[in-house]
This record gives C-alpha cells, structure tokens and sequence, in this order.
C-alpha cells in the first residue's frame, strides 16, 4: 500500500520550483498535457459533427436533383479548386513542421513555419474571394437573391435545384473560410507567442494544439473539393 | 460510527471560524463572476437555472390555468401559444438539457473522482458565461414579438415567421456551446484527473451517468447548432434547405432537429439515472446491485439513443422502412433501462431502508419514470402512435419522463448534495411533505393527461370540446398541488441558508469520496490531500478490518489518505433505521 501512496501528489511539492504553465489542479506536466490534447480531440470530433449536418444536406439534395447538381457544379473552377488544395495541404505541413521543430527547441524555426502557415491561409482566402466574386458577378448568389446570367450560368436559370447547390456550396465553404480566418488569427497570436519565447520543448501545448485545428479545417476542405468541385 | 467525523482531513473542532472554505475565502462578487472553481460554477449554474425553472414552471402555471375551462379564460390563443412555446423552450433548452451536469456534476464530479478541479476551470467558467448570452438572446426574442412555432421550431412555420424566431433559434445556437463546453470538459475530467486507484469500475454510478451524458452533448449539440445556424440563413437568406416554397425540405428539418434533440431527451435523463444510483445506494445502505451493468448500461442508452430520433416522425411522411427500424430501436431502449430499475430495485432488497427526504425522491422517480418508460414505448408502436401523435398522451409520456425522471432525480440530488453545497441541513419534515406534495401533484396533473390524450384530446390547443372539462380541470388543480410543493422547497431552502442547522461532514453515512474525504463546507481546493482510493464507491458491506479500523496505524501518518471504512448511517437515526 505504502507504495500506492507515492503517485498521490502532496502540499510539499510546492517547495520545488513549479513550471510556470503547470496549472495548480494538473499533477504533472505530463497529466495537463494529455488533458489538453483529449480536450482538443473531443472538441474535433464536435467540429466534425457541425459540419456532417451540411454534408448529409448536400447528400440528401445531390441524391434527388443529381443533374441540376452536376450542371451546377460544373460550373466551378476546378484549377482554382485544386490549387487551393494544394496550397491547404502544404499549409498542413509547414504547421507540422512547426511543432516539430518547437520540439526540438528549434524556436526560430518554429516561428517560420508558423508564418509560412499563415501565408499559405492567406493564399487560400484570396482564391476563395476571387472564386466568389467571379461567381457574384454573374447572379450566382447564395438564397432568394440567386439570378444566373453570362454564357456559361445561363442554363442554370431553368434548373429548379440549382439554387440549392450554390446555397449549399456558399454556406459550406463560407462557415469553412470562416474556421480558416479564426485558425488564421490563432497561428498568428502563436506565433508572436513563439517569438516571444513562450513555447520550448518542456511546453508547446498551444502549438499542438494549434496544429490539430489546422489538421481538421485541412481534412473538411479535402472532402469538400471532390464533392463540390469534382463529382 | 463517529469515527467518520473525527477522521474528516480538516478538523473541524480547531475552529470554525478560522477556517476557509470555497464560500468564505473570497466573498466580492468579482470573485464569483471570475471564478475558477468548479464548485462556485456549480453555484452559479443553480441561481441561474433556479430562475429558468421558475419562469417556465410560472408560464407551465398559467397554462393549465387557461385550461382550466373550456373556451377563452386567463388568455387569448396567440398568447397561449407563445406561453407553452416559451413554457418549452425554457424548459428543454435552457432548464433541463444544463440542469444536472451544469449544478449538480460540476458540484460533485470532481469531488467524487478525488480531483482538485475539472480539466478546463476557464472553459467551465466560460460555458456559464455562454449560457447566460443564451439566455439574452431568449429575452431579446420575447421584446421583438415572441415565438409561437412550438419548442419544435417546425419549418416551414419557423422559417416563415419572423418575430422573436431569429433571436430564439440564435439563443438555441449559442446555448448549445454551452452544454459542448460542460461535455468536454467531463469527459476529459472523468478520463485523466482520477485520483490515484480510482480506476474504473471503482468510479460511483453518477460519474459514469455523467460521462455517458457528456458523450452525448459532443456528439449531438453540433447537430442542433448546425440546424439552427441553417434556420438563421433561411430566415436572413432565403436559402431553401427547409422551406418547401424555397425549394427545401421540411422533413429534413425534423430529421436534423430529432438527431439532437432525441438524443436530448438522454442528456436529460442519464444524469438522472446516475443521482438515482448514488440515491438508493447510499439510503439502503447496500453495496449497488449490478453495478457494472448499470454503468454500461447508461454507455448503452447513450449510444442507442442516437438511433431513434426517427420515432417523433411516424406520421410525417418517412418511408415504412424507416419506421420500422425506428420502432425497433426504441423497443431495444427498454432493454438498458430496464435493466437499471431491476438493478435499484434489487438493491432496495434487504437494504436498511433510509426514509429521508433524497429516498422519497428516489422511490418517486422509480414509480413515475417506469410509468414514463412504458407509455414510451406505447408511442414507439407504430400503428398505436398514429392514433396518440399529438396528442396528451404524448405530452403526459414525455413529462412523466422529464419532470418526474429529470425533475424529481434533481429534487433528490439537490436534497442530497445540500448539505454539502451550502453547509446547511434543510428541514426535515418540510422537506418529506414537499416530496409528497410534488409526488401527488405531478401524478394528479399528468395521468389525467394520459387519459386526455388517449381519447383524442390534441396538443398545443387553448380550447377544446366539453367532453374533456372534468379531467382538464383535475390536471389543473395537479398543477397547483405541484407548485405548491415546488414553492415550498424553495421556501425551506432559503430558510435553511440562514437558518438551517450546520451540517457535518457526512450527514448520510455516504461512502463516495465528497462525503468521506471532504470538510463539511468543501475547502477551496477540494481536497487537503489527494485520496488515495482503495475500494469500491458503495462498499457498505465491507467491514473495519479490511481498512484497518479506521485508527490509521498502517500508515504512520497523522492525516489519512484514503477513504475512511465505509461509515453507518448517522447513529442518532439509527433509530429510525430500525424502524424502517
């Protein structure tokens, strides 16, 4: 028994010089981090669950306008579509790269990749608000305020369910840009934290955390751009 | 055995004065609204959700007043239908979906699995916050016109209607981070902040109704969120996803809004079934019968429970397939629950019963959830359903289950955990006539509606035919009878936070960490030391020798660090214990 007792943490630890990002309720280091990261998955998985009510919308709506659905969807630019995938895959990587190297200690580094991170967001916005002017300026408008017209929107017009894909497409990749603009704002307070030196090997939780963010408005695009821009 | 007091971490005889607890270490009112401690956001959550459930029981109040005669009495129908619209919503939303986790689990959780705190005090801090926006959000609907479509928010009624429906479905939308906050905030809790050997199968049966309720709120808040975010674009954006004029389709609304609040239904509930374990464990004073298929059992439900939600549509038009596996699935939920009132029920066997105010409570919900439960699964029959669909009946099933399941469980919970959230005893006595009033009340208000509602009375109606006056108006005096029992709970529990007499450390003779290892009045950080756990939560049966008699001699050490042995019930009701 007395053995059992050694784990149970005990008033004196407080002699020892805490870590600084030790909360007082967490034992260890190691316990505040694991919550953290737990937190950071459940809260995914609520992510998930917001976007699989727009996905099971537009699966429902595909599965009975299928034409009106491939019509309208031809419509989109599958180069800007695809470019913008790459540009959010390869934003994935550099924000490994950063808490890789914040794990190392590497902190200049980690501030780079934080950057590139948030230059590659930015190239996505920008792509995506050329993609929906160009559709602006041609009526196709989320809702009641739809009106196709130019050489290649007008057969849209006759289609009953067009306005639903663009309704759908407008909000799925709007509430998705806005995830991006928040994880924007985020990776830039991280990364002015980094400079600042608040992360090191010892505690980079932030980052970590930070990284799965992205990971998961990465993984919503990569299912977007098939179902929106491809099929 | 007295042993238990002695032995509590912090000695109470020194001086109580001196002594800082959670309610006395800071005292400004910026210390409260910047709390961090899981046991002050438990406090805060009860003032808030005490006023909801006032508000709404008033509006519940006035309704059965306006039914207490045919024709128009107290209001006209447009006012009816925007008081049980709000009646509803308050209700579900805003009362019953936090009430449990948000008092009585962010109270309890921590103390219960030996933690200082939950994982996340700022988030815990923030979903009250987010709640109270929520019920902003609730007010500003009632100042731009109200909302008349029912708890419901039917499309393409809702889409349609303008008035307060914006700013209501806005409060559902942020309301629900809130509950998404408590859930993982749990389930994190539950899974790394155990204190050393609280493994498991040794968590008490109210962690793991909790931790099923947690699953629940992550995975089915989004749902509602996402509904009603979609809701808020086809009322601002004339997007057709609902509205048929638009192109959309109102079925798929149902089918969104029952994916959440089916579920719901089991955020309500589970808590429940969790005090009820801690209830009847501890004022049988017998080990819990099953306790792991009780445990699982609530893992059960929480799961099956998102399979259902297409039993609130048999008669909208889903294809008969569905519906048959619908039914199918809500017949399998008997099965877990079930399973649990055999369980108490076998636990009750040859336990010294306790007769207190939280074991009523307990034997109320027994009787009235079983009741609930059965004419659930009357409504989960197809062709029996087209017959009861809105009607009474339906409204009679669903609150034999919420109020007296949810309602009468957080009753007893809150009569339970009294003593330990406020350091007071209530008045007994006061106390067993409440529950008696509230027991008859709830039965004379809603079993008439059973009958109502089985011989065609329809829902949501301000009117209705003759034939029905008798048993509305025997519904109506229930009603009273059942505020009257509420309005004096609340009475005596004022009284008792002046007046009442201080509480010990472990008034019950409870065996689960909150009772056994915590000061009367908890301290601030829970905890004087961290317990170490070597036993089960309701091992009454076992005897001193297994802990060594209490005297802690196997540890040379001054302060105990686990839990005492578990203790008698308190000796001067050992009286009554024999009687009973």
């Amino acid at each position: 028994m007395a053995t059992q007792t050694a784990p149970a943490p005990t008033d004196t630890d407080d002699d020892h010089a805490h870590p600084a990002h030790l909360e007082h309720h967490f034992v260890s280091s190691k316990q505040q981090f694991d919550s953290a990261k737990l937190g950071m998955w459940v809260f995914l998985i609520t992510e998930i669950l917001l976007f699989s009510g727009m996905f099971v919308a537009y699966a429902v709506f595909r599965q009975w306008n299928p034409e009106a659905f491939v019509a309208a969807s031809s419509t989109l630019d599958q180069l800007w579509g695809t470019i913008n995938t790459v540009v959010l895959l390869t934003s994935s990587l550099t924000v490994a790269l950063a808490i890789h190297s914040i794990k190392q200690d590497k902190v200049k580094a980690c501030v780079y990749y934080l950057l590139s991170t948030l230059g590659l967001a930015g190239i996505f916005m920008v792509i995506k608000y050329i993609e929906y002017t160009a559709k602006f300026e041609h009526g196709i408008y989320p809702g009641a305020a739809f009106d196709p017209h130019g050489v290649h929107y007008e057969h849209l017009a006759g289609m009953a369910a067009a306005p639903q894909f663009f309704s759908i497409y407008f909000v799925m990749t709007g509430i998705h840009g806005a995830h991006v603009i928040i994880g924007m704002l985020v990776i830039a307070a991280i990364a002015v934290m980094a400079w600042r030196g608040s992360f090191s090997s010892e505690w980079y939780t932030p980052v970590e955390l930070t990284g799965l963010y992205w990971h998961l408005v990465d993984i919503v695009w990569i299912f977007l751009f098939p179902l929106m821009y491809l099929i | 055995m007295s042993t238990t007091t002695h032995d509590a971490p912090v000695a109470d005889e020194v001086g109580p004065e001196e002594e800082t607890n959670y309610l006395n270490h800071e005292t400004s009112v910026w210390s409260w609204l910047t709390t961090k401690d899981h046991k002050r956001i438990g406090v805060l959550y009860c003032v808030s959700l005490a006023l909801v459930f006032l508000a709404a029981g008033v509006l519940a109040l006035l309704m059965r007043a306006e039914l207490s005669g045919s024709g128009e009495t107290i209001m006209g129908n447009n006012t009816y239908n925007q008081v049980f619209t709000m009646h509803g919503i308050l209700m579900v939303f805003l009362f019953l979906v936090p009430s449990i986790p948000a008092i009585l689990g962010n109270f309890v959780l921590p103390l219960q699995i030996g933690a200082k705190d939950v994982a996340f005090p700022k988030l815990n801090l923030a979903s009250w916050y987010v709640y109270m926006a929520g019920a902003i959000l609730t007010i500003t609907a009632l100042l731009t016109g109200g909302v008349d479509t029912g708890w419901t928010f039917y499309t393409p009624y809702s889409s349609t209607t303008g008035g307060g429906v914006l700013w209501m479905t806005a409060a559902i939308f942020v309301a629900g981070f809130a509950s998404i906050f408590t859930g993982i905030n749990f389930i994190v809790t539950i899974h790394k902040m155990r204190a050393p050997g609280m493994t498991w199968n040794r968590l008490p049966l109210f962690i793991w109704g909790l931790y099923a309720t947690s699953i629940v709120q992550v995975l089915a808040t989004p749902v509602i969120g996402i509904t009603m975010m979609l809701l808020i674009l086809e009322q601002t954006l004339q997007i057709g996803i609902f509205d048929p004029a638009l192109g959309g389709d109102p079925v798929l609304f149902q089918h969104f809004f029952w994916f959440y609040s089916h579920p719901a239904v089991y955020i309500m509930i589970l808590p429940a079934f969790g005090i009820l374990s801690e209830l009847i464990a501890t004022f049988s004073r017998s080990r819990i019968f099953g306790y792991r298929a009780i445990a699982l059992s609530s893992v059960a439900i929480a799961m099956l429970g998102f399979l259902v939600w297409g039993h609130h549509m048999f008669v909208s038009g889903q294809s008969a397939i569905s519906s048959i596996v619908f039914s199918l699935i809500t017949y399998l939920i008997g099965i877990p629950s079930g399973i649990k009132v055999f369980n108490w029920v076998a636990t009750l066997y040859k336990g010294s019963i306790w007769l207190q105010t939280p074991m009523l409570y307990a034997l109320s919900f027994l009787f009235l959830f079983t009741i609930g439960g059965f004419t659930g699964i009357m409504v989960g029959v197809l062709a029996v359903d087209v017959q009861l669909h809105d009607t009474y009946y339906v409204v009679g099933h669903f609150h034999y289950v919420m109020m007296g399941g949810s309602v009468v469980a957080l009753l007893g919970g809150m009569h339970y955990w009294w003593p330990k959230i406020t350091g007071r005893m209530y008045n007994e006595t006061l106390g067993k006539i409440a529950a008696g009033l509230v027991f008859l009340g709830f039965n004379l208000t809603f079993f008439p509606q059973l009958v109502l509602g089985s011989r065609g009375m329809p829902r949501r109606y301000a009117n209705y035919s003759e034939r029905f006056t008798d048993l509305h108006q025997l519904s109506t005096y229930g009603s009273w009878v059942l505020g009257a029992g509420l309005f004096l709970i609340l009475g005596y529990a004022l009284w008792s936070l002046a007046y009442g007499e201080e509480a010990p450390a472990n008034p019950w003779g409870a065996t689960t960490l909150e009772w056994t290892n915590v000061a009367a009045i908890p301290d601030h950080h829970n905890f004087e030391r961290t317990p170490l756990v070597t036993r089960g939560p309701y091992d009454f049966h076992l005897a001193d020798e297994v802990f060594g008699g209490g005297d802690g001699a196997a540890l040379g050490d001054d302060v105990p660090r686990m839990p005492e042995p578990a203790p008698d019930a308190p000796s001067e009701d050992s009286a009554e214990t024999a009687r009973a």
